[in-house]
C-alpha cells in the first residue's frame, strides 16, 4: 500500500508530545519477537539519528531555518529514544552487532532487489557482501570469545558464511566514492533507497565507535576498529550516492518523506501489536513533520511541495529473508573490486592507492582474518561440531 | 509468584521453530566458500609459529600489557604512627590492603544488589499470580522464610560489612575512597548480577540466582581475607571477620535455599532441599 503525503495530514507537529514513561517502554524480547522486529527496531533508530543529524548540520548553514529545525529534532530525539529503547538489557553488545549486521544485510538486499538503477542497484550488492562478510567475523568472535550462536540473534533468516573478505574491503578514499543520482530524474524508490542505507551504516559506524572500546578483549577491540574503518568506508560511498545539487530545503522534506515511507512500511509489517501501534504513531508523527517542512519550502521559495512529490510514494519494501538473492550475489560477485566510482569484475584490477594503503594498514595482522581462522559457522557453535565429532 | 519458565510457542531463537528456514540455513554448511582471504596463519605479524593466531595476537598484548592501575601508598605518616600498621607482617602488606578494598567495594554493591532484590521481592508480592501462589503453597518450606525483613536484614549486614572494612583500610593508614585494582575488577565482575536483578523482566527466583552467585563468591572472599589478615598478624580484624564470615554464610545458605525452594516449587516438585 503506497503512501500519499498530501492526502494523510498525519499528526500537527504542535501536538507531537511525549513523557519519559511513554519514552522507557518495556522491550521486546529477544527470545520470543521476531527477528525481523529488531531489525526495525535498529534501521528506524538510524533513520531518527541521521534526522537530527541532517538536522545539525542543516542548522550550521542556515540561520532562518533554525527555529523550525530546532522544533522537528526534538522530536526526532525523542522519537529515536523511544524506539532505542525498545532494545532489551539481555542483549550483549555483540549481539546487538549481530542484530546490526542482519539489518544491514537484509535491508541491503531488499533495496538492491528493487532498485530501478542499475547502477545504484550494483553498488548495494557491492556494499552487500562487504556487511556479509562481517557478520561472518562478528559471529566467529561471538562463538570463540563467549561460546554463543549468533543464528539465536538471526533466528535462521540470515546465512553465516565469508563474504568478500573484509581484510581486502579497505581501500583508499578515492575508491570509495560513487556517482550520485540526478534527483530532478531519478526514480522516487532510488532517492528512498539511498537515504536509508546512509542513516543505516552511519548508525552501525557510529555504534561500533562506541561499543568498540567496551571489550576488554585485544582482539575483539581490533576487530571493533577494523570493521568501524569499514563502515565509515560505507558512508562515505553511500553518501555519495545522493545528489549534492539538491537544495537544503529539499533534502530536508526529502528526509521527512523518507521516514513517513519507512515507518509506513514497518507498520504494514509488524506482528507485535504493541510495536505496530509505535509504528503508526510515528508515522503520524512523520506526516506532520513533513507539513511542516513543506511549509517552510512554500514560505520561504515560493515552492509547491507538490512539485517534488508529485505521486503517492512507492510500495516499501519487504521485511523478509533474502538468502536466495544474497547467495546468488556472493556466488557471482564477491570477487568483485571498486576503483574509482566503478564496480569492476576483476579482483586484479585495483588502484595503486587501494592496494598500498590496504597492505599497510594490515601489515602487523588482520584481525578479522584471524578472528575467523578456519571457522565456519554451525548450529550451537563450533563447539557443538567438536562434541558430536568426539 | 511470576514464574521463570513457561512454555510457549513463541520462542524463537533455535532451529527447530524454524523448520523452513532452519533447513535452508543448513544447506548453507554445504557451500563450498573458498575463503579467498590470504591464509591468516601466514599473515603478517605473526611472528609465534606452532601457535593458533588468535592466541599468539592476545599473547603478544598480555606481555605488553600494563597493569589495571596501582595501589595507593598503604601508610600515610600519620597512618605509620598507628599500631595495627606497625604489626602488618609480610613482605607485601598492599596486598591486605587491595583485597580489603575489594571486599569493601563488593559490600557496598552487594548492599545496592540487595535493594534491587527488595524492590523486586516487593513488587512481585503484589502481582495476582503471587497471591494465587500463596493461596497454594507447594510446601515452600525455606520461602516460609523468604520476607521482606529477612531480605531488609542481608541487605544491612553487606552495609555494615562495608563499615567494617573501611575502619580496617583506616587503621592500617589506607583510604578507604581510593579505588585498587582488586576493587575495580569488582564492578565488571558484578555487573551481570546487578543487570539480571535491576531489569523488571527477570523474576523474584531469577533475581535471588544472582543474588546466590553474589554470596559464593563472597563468603570466599571472607575466607580468603580473614587467611591474608591472620598471616599478617591483623588478630584484632580477624576477629572481626569470623563474625562478618558467619553472616555471609548466613546469607550463602539463606539464598541457596530460597532460590533452590522457589525453583522446586515451579517445577511441580516437593522441596527437597538438602543443607549444604
Amino acid at each position: 500500500m503506497s503512501l500519499d503525503l498530501f492526502a494523510e495530514r498525519g499528526m500537527p507537529l504542535a501536538r507531537q508530545r511525549f513523557t519519559w514513561r511513554e519514552l522507557v517502554q518495556s522491550p521486546i524480547s529477544k527470545l520470543d519477537d521476531d527477528a525481523f522486529t529488531r531489525v526495525r527496531v535498529i534501521l528506524m533508530n538510524g533513520i531518527e539519528l541521521e534526522a537530527v543529524r541532517f538536522g545539525h548540520a542543516c542548522a550550521r548553514l542556515d540561520g532562518p531555518l533554525r527555529l523550525p529545525l530546532a522544533e522537528v529534532r526534538r522530536v526526532e530525539q525523542h522519537q529515536a529514544t523511544m524506539i532505542n529503547w525498545l532494545l532489551g538489557a539481555d542483549h550483549s553488545p555483540l549481539e546487538t552487532t549481530i542484530a546490526y549486521e542482519q539489518v544491514a544485510i537484509e535491508v541491503t538486499a531488499a533495496v538492491a532487489r528493487l532498485e530501478p538503477d542499475p547502477y545504484l542497484a550494483q553498488v548495494y550488492r557491492f556494499g552487500l557482501l562487504e556487511d556479509f562478510d562481517h557478520m561472518h567475523r562478528f559471529s566467529a568472535l561471538l562463538d570463540r570469545l563467549t561460546g554463543m550462536d549468533a543464528n539465536n540473534i538471526l533466528q535462521c533468516y540470515t546465512d553465516i558464511l565469508p563474504g568478500r573478505p573484509t581484510m581486502l574491503e579497505h581501500r583508499a578514499p578515492q575508491d570509495d566514492l560513487r556517482r550520485p543520482f540526478d534527483a530532478g530524474r531519478a526514480h522516487m524508490l532510488s532517492r528512498l533507497h539511498a537515504l536509508t542505507i546512509t542513516a543505516s551504516e552511519q548508525q552501525t559506524h557510529d555504534f561500533y565507535m562506541n561499543i568498540g572500546p567496551m571489550f576488554a578483549d585485544p582482539l575483539a577491540r581490533q576487530l571493533y576498529a577494523e570493521i568501524a574503518s569499514i563502515e565509515e568506508q560505507h558512508v562515505t560511498q553511500y553518501e555519495s550516492l545522493l545528489d549534492p545539487r539538491q537544495a537544503m530545503l529539499e533534502q530536508w522534506l526529502m528526509h521527512e518523506a523518507n521516514e513517513a515511507w519507512l515507518y509506513h512500511g514497518c507498520a504494514a509489517q509488524e506482528a507485535n501489536p504493541r510495536i505496530r501501534a509505535i509504528w503508526e504513531r510515528m508515522r503520524d508523527y512523520e506526516l506532520g513533520h513533513f507539513q511542516a517542512a513543506a511549509a517552510v519550502l512554500h514560505e520561504s521559495t515560493g515552492r509547491d511541495p507538490r512539485e517534488l512529490f508529485p505521486a503517492p510514494l512507492p510500495e516499501p519494501f519487504p521485511y523478509e529473508s533474502n538468502r536466495g538473492f544474497v547467495r546468488e550475489v556472493l556466488g557471482r560477485e564477491v570477487g568483485y573490486r571498486a576503483i574509482g566510482t566503478d564496480i569492476v569484475t576483476d579482483p586484479g584490477q585495483e588502484s595503486a592507492a587501494t592496494l598500498a594503503y590496504r597492505t599497510h594498514l594490515n601489515s602487523e595482522g588482520s584481525p578479522s582474518a584471524i578472528v575467523a581462522q578456519d571457522w565456519r559457522w554451525q548450529p550451537g557453535t563450533e563447539l557443538s561440531r567438536r562434541a558430536a565429532a568426539a | 509468584m511470576q514464574q521463570s519458565s513457561q512454555i510457549t510457542l513463541r520462542n524463537r531463537t533455535g532451529m527447530q521453530i524454524s523448520p523452513v528456514q532452519g533447513r535452508e540455513l543448513l544447506e548453507s554448511l554445504e557451500i563450498v566458500v573458498t575463503d579467498p582471504a590470504p591464509d591468516a596463519d601466514g599473515a603478517p605479524g605473526d611472528g609465534n609459529p606452532g601457535m593458533r593466531d588468535d592466541v599468539s595476537m592476545r599473547r603478544d598484548y598480555i606481555l605488553a600489557a600494563g597493569p589495571l592501575g596501582t595501589i595507593p601508598p598503604p601508610l600515610t605518616v600519620k597512618g605509620m604512627a598507628k599500631s595495627a600498621a606497625k604489626m602488618l607482617t609480610g613482605n607485601r602488606p598492599q596486598v591486605l590492603l587491595d583485597k580489603l578494598a575489594e571486599r569493601a567495594v563488593y559490600e557496598r554493591g552487594g548492599t545496592r544488589l540487595y535493594d534491587a532484590v527488595l524492590v523486586k521481592y516487593v513488587a512481585t508480592r503484589a502481582t495476582p499470580a503471587a497471591q494465587q501462589a500463596a493461596d497454594a503453597p507447594p510446601q515452600p518450606s525455606a520461602v516460609d522464610a523468604l520476607s521482606e525483613g529477612a531480605l531488609l536484614e542481608i541487605r544491612n549486614q553487606e552495609a555494615e560489612h562495608y563499615q567494617l572494612l573501611v575502619e580496617c583500610i583506616g587503621e592500617l593508614g589506607g583510604d578507604p575512597t581510593a579505588e585498587t585494582p582488586s576493587a575495580d575488577l569488582v564492578g565488571v565482575q558484578t555487573l551481570g548480577l546487578l543487570q539480571i536483578v535491576s531489569d523488571p523482566r527477570t523474576t523474584l527466583t531469577q533475581s535471588l540466582h544472582a543474588a546466590l552467585a553474589a554470596e559464593l563468591v563472597d563468603v570466599a572472599g571472607w575466607e580468603l581475607l580473614m587467611d591474608l589478615a591472620e598471616a599478617m598478624g591483623q588478630d584484632a580484624m580477624v576477629q572481626r571477620f569470623r563474625v562478618a564470615l558467619d553472616e555471609e554464610e548466613e546469607h550463602l545458605r539463606l539464598t541457596r535455599a530460597w532460590y533452590s525452594a522457589l525453583t522446586m516449587a515451579e517445577s511441580g516438585n516437593p522441596v527437597s532441599y538438602v543443607e549444604r
